[in-house]
Parts: C-alpha cells; structure tokens; sequence
C-alpha cells in the first residue's frame, strides 16, 4: 500500500478509508479473550524516541505486540547511546544493522523521519515530528470521528488552541480536508500561523462566534515545552477566552463531539468538567489509537516486499 | 482495489461444471450429512471462511433450520491475519468475523467454496482455536480439487473436482457474483 508513513499529505481520501476500515476489523480482537493475532511473526518493530511520550509510544508497541511483532524501545534519553554523542544516522544505521522491519520514530525536528526513511530500508513511521505532523494522531481522530458521524463531508470540526507548534493541528487539518470536513482553526493570532489559510482551513480569533456550528470541538494542549517566548497573558486569560468551559458547551449542538489528543492541561484549553462529559470521547481517541496502529503495522508489513499484489 | 478473493483476470473459461440447480442439490445432501453425523443437530455451529464460504455457510444452516425445524447458529470467519503467506503477497482487506460468542464445547463446521492446497483451512483452525476450545472441527467444502499441501481433508464434499495445477476453479454464488456456478478454467501465464 505505502512503505513509510509520513505526513497526511500522501494519503487520499480511498487510501484513509482502507485504513479505517481496516482498523475497525482489528478493534474486534480487542473484545475477545485471547487478543494475539500471528500476522507479524518474526518481524521486528522498532520504536525510536527523541521526544517523551506516553500514550504513542505504549500504543505502538501494543499495536504491534498484538500482531504478534517483537517490540524494541529504544528511548534517546541519559542511559543511551545518544547520550554518549551518537548521531541520529549512526543510531538508524545501528537498528539496521539489527534487522529491523519498521522504525516508529518521534523527534523534535520536523523532517527527521523523512531524513530516517531515505537512510534505512525499513518501513518508517512518522509518531510525531517537531512541528510539522502527526499522521497516525489524524488517522486515529478520523477514525474517532467517523464512529459518531458516519461520514465526514461536510461536518464543521473547530481545532481550538496552540495551533502554532502544533503537528497534531498540521495533520488533523490535511486529513479531515481530505475527507470534506470544513476545518476553521480557533486561537490567538499568536498561535494561529499566517499561511494557515493555505491549508484550506478556515481561521477564527474568536471560539464563542464559531461554537454554535461545530459539530467537533477539537482542543489542542497548550504546549508549555515548546513555547519560548510568552504568546498569551496567562493560563487563566487563554482559558477565559480560547477554553472549553460548561458555558461554551451549553452553546454547542446536542450531538457534537468534544476531542483532545492528551496529555490535558485542566483548566486550560479545557475545564475539567467539560473533560468528562459523554460527549467527550477523549478516551475512545485512546483506545481508536490502537486499532489503527495495528492497521497501519499490517498494511504496511503485512504486504510483499516489492509492488502491490492486491 | 481488486473485488475479494479474486487473485486478478488470469482467468480464461473453459467450462462450467455446476449449475445453480446442482449447487442447491449438493449443499442440501450435505446439510443432510451434517446432521446425520452430528445425531441431531445438538451443539452444531457453521462457521463460513470468508470471502465465499460465508453465504455458503448461511444457506446450509438455512437448510437445516427447514428440515430440522431448530434455529442453527452460524458466521463468518476472515482468516486474513492468519494466514501463512503475509508478507508474500499484498494485505488484503479485511472483513468482520462473526462468530457465536462461546463455542467452548461446540461442533463447529467449517465451510468454503473450494478446498485445494488445505492452507486457508489451517489458518482457519488457528482462527477458531483463538476464539474458543470446540468439542471438534469438522470442514465441508462445495468442490474438492485435490493438490493438498498439508495433512487435511473434508468431511463432507459437494463434488469432488480433479483438476490440473495449471487450472483454476471459480465458484460463483448470487450473493457475491450475480449467479450460482462452478467454472473451471486456465490461469493464463498464472503459478500454480
């Protein structure tokens, strides 16, 4: 199907749906008592992290222990050799060196695994890169999604927030744009990058004008790590005015979605109330993620080695 | 996209070997078999392996619903995940497995359309095995066309079908193709 996944933009609107639908065949496994599937004997899963991460790294690794994959983690944190001066191309030369079949790869600079795919002949995947994308985070929102609604073409998704150092926005607006959602990105002029308009989404300074019509509120974390310099007042000023609260969500449409991609910083982008209110399918963006990492392991391992059969 | 379990257009007719008529004729003898060698229909579940062994399946425990007066569990298996050859050839798509929820105890009788190297049914055991512990496993197939690569056999067969490795067999069910039928033909330039 695709030997690397890295960014939204190479995957259609057909080539989203058979991941999809793929993973919603997968998700039944998770509902039975033996939950191993054998598909991926012997081939071996590398997950590479530069950057902290807990729901990815834990979902890829089950994801592909579920098929039945070994599951290395390699961590670049003081007891690697990372922190001895090892460059990224030695490490990646190193794990293929060792057989590898896929390398999940997370790091601060965007564009690393794009520099990873053109060094090794594993499969690589993108979990997550500096700024620019997130693929397997949009794939698992769609997926989210598309549980509540069916179809995505013409839904209105808000992503609210940090949309400025944000890869989950970059990706998220590539994929639902694909599949005919109508994206408006919410934020402080600050956070909202100027060529997002080029993305073919829309832009908003002001949640409480564009909440009425959304049928997904998505909020990005405010990402303390990545700020350098102070974008907005406070905590309690950016909650006051790009936050979801009870009195944004009175206003929203009775069947519409309230979505986060985790970690969540209460009383921020998001009020702890609203966090658990049914509509909000934080959770279930969690437990999607799995399935649709088993999907993407085996329609990317799971081929032959040169060209498409099927 | 290529329509499910169908390997390409390598496929040239020679000749059609089961009319709609002999398809009814031979599934509703092996309902009958089914029953027979089960002493009733007791703790029966069938079990269709996907694409074509699914309303094959369906239609036998519609069979024996009718003569036997019972409502007969029955599913469908995707025995994709586990089958030998991924990675040799492309993923294919997946479909859902329905299976009754408990078959710890259960008869369950597979169906497919075609038995040949005996493959897809040794992914189907380890399928089963995964979902339950049955009393047994028993396999009916509509066409038996020999060339086994494993240690296995029917138990109940429609036809038995001797073919060439260099021939193909088709089986066509309404469900799925518009028309009940069994074709054999010559794979063009295919491996066997």
């Amino acid at each position: 199907m695709f030997k690397h996944l890295l960014s939204m933009d190479q995957l259609s609107a057909d080539d989203i749906t058979r991941v999809l639908d793929t993973a919603e065949s997968l998700r039944q496994v998770t509902d039975r008592p033996i939950k191993k599937l054998p598909t991926l004997r012997g081939r071996t899963v590398c997950n590479l992290f530069y950057e902290a991460s807990t729901r990815t790294r834990i979902s890829f690794e089950l994801a592909a222990k579920r098929l039945s994959a070994d599951v290395i983690n390699f961590s670049a944190d003081s007891k690697s050799s990372v922190a001895k001066g090892e460059s990224f191309k030695d490490t990646a030369w190193t794990l293929e060196a060792m057989g590898v079949d896929a390398i999940v790869v997370r790091h601060g600079s965007s564009g690393a695994p794009l520099q990873l795919s053109r060094w090794v002949k594993a499969s690589v995947l993108n979990a997550g890169d500096g700024w620019h994308e997130h693929p397997t985070q949009a794939l698992l929102d769609i997926f989210s999604i598309r549980e509540h609604f069916k179809d995505l073409s013409g839904l209105n998704v808000a992503i609210a927030g940090d949309v400025l150092h944000s890869r989950v926005a970059r990706s998220n607006v590539k994929g639902l744009v694909t599949m005919g959602a109508n994206v408006v990105l919410v934020g402080p002029p600050t956070l909202i990058p100027i060529q997002a308009r080029s993305w073919g989404a829309e832009i908003s300074y002001d949640l409480d004008s564009v909440i009425e019509d959304v049928d997904v509120c998505y909020l990005l974390r405010v990402q303390k790590e990545r700020a350098t310099e102070q974008l907005f007042p406070s905590n309690r000023e950016y909650a006051a005015n790009w936050g979801l609260d009870s009195r944004r969500v009175a206003k929203m449409k009775p069947d519409a979605l309230v979505m986060h991609p985790g970690p969540m910083n209460r009383g921020v982008e998001i009020s702890a109330d609203v966090s658990e209110l049914p509509r909000s399918i934080v959770l279930d963006q969690v437990s999607n993620g799995l399935a649709i990492r088993m999907s993407l392991l085996y329609l990317m391992l799971g081929g032959a080695e040169e060209g498409d059969v099927s | 996209m290529a329509q499910p379990g169908r390997k390409g257009d390598d496929f040239a007719v020679k000749a059609r070997v089961m009319e709609s008529d002999d398809i009814r004729r031979a599934l509703t003898r092996i309902a009958h078999e089914i029953v027979e060698a089960n002493k009733g229909t007791d703790d029966l579940v069938i079990v269709g392996i996907r694409t074509r062994g699914a309303p094959l399946a369906d239609r036998i425990a519609a069979d024996i619903a009718s003569f036997e007066g019972v409502d007969l569990p029955s599913g469908a298996l995707d025995v994709s995940l586990y089958r030998d050859d991924v990675g040799l050839r492309g993923p294919r798509n997946l479909e859902a497995t329905t299976v009754p929820a408990d078959l710890d105890g259960r008869v369950v009788v597979l169906v497919d359309d075609v038995l040949f190297t005996g493959r897809t049914i040794r992914a189907a055991f380890e399928a089963i095995l995964d979902l339950g512990r049955p009393k047994a496993i028993k396999l009916a197939v509509l066409v038996d066309r020999g060339h086994r690569e494993l240690p296995i056999r029917a138990d109940h067969v429609g036809k038995n079908l001797p073919t060439s490795s260099g021939e193909d067999v088709r089986v066509h069910l309404t469900e799925i193709d518009g028309e009940d039928a069994v074709l054999i033909g010559r794979k063009d330039g295919g491996v066997g």
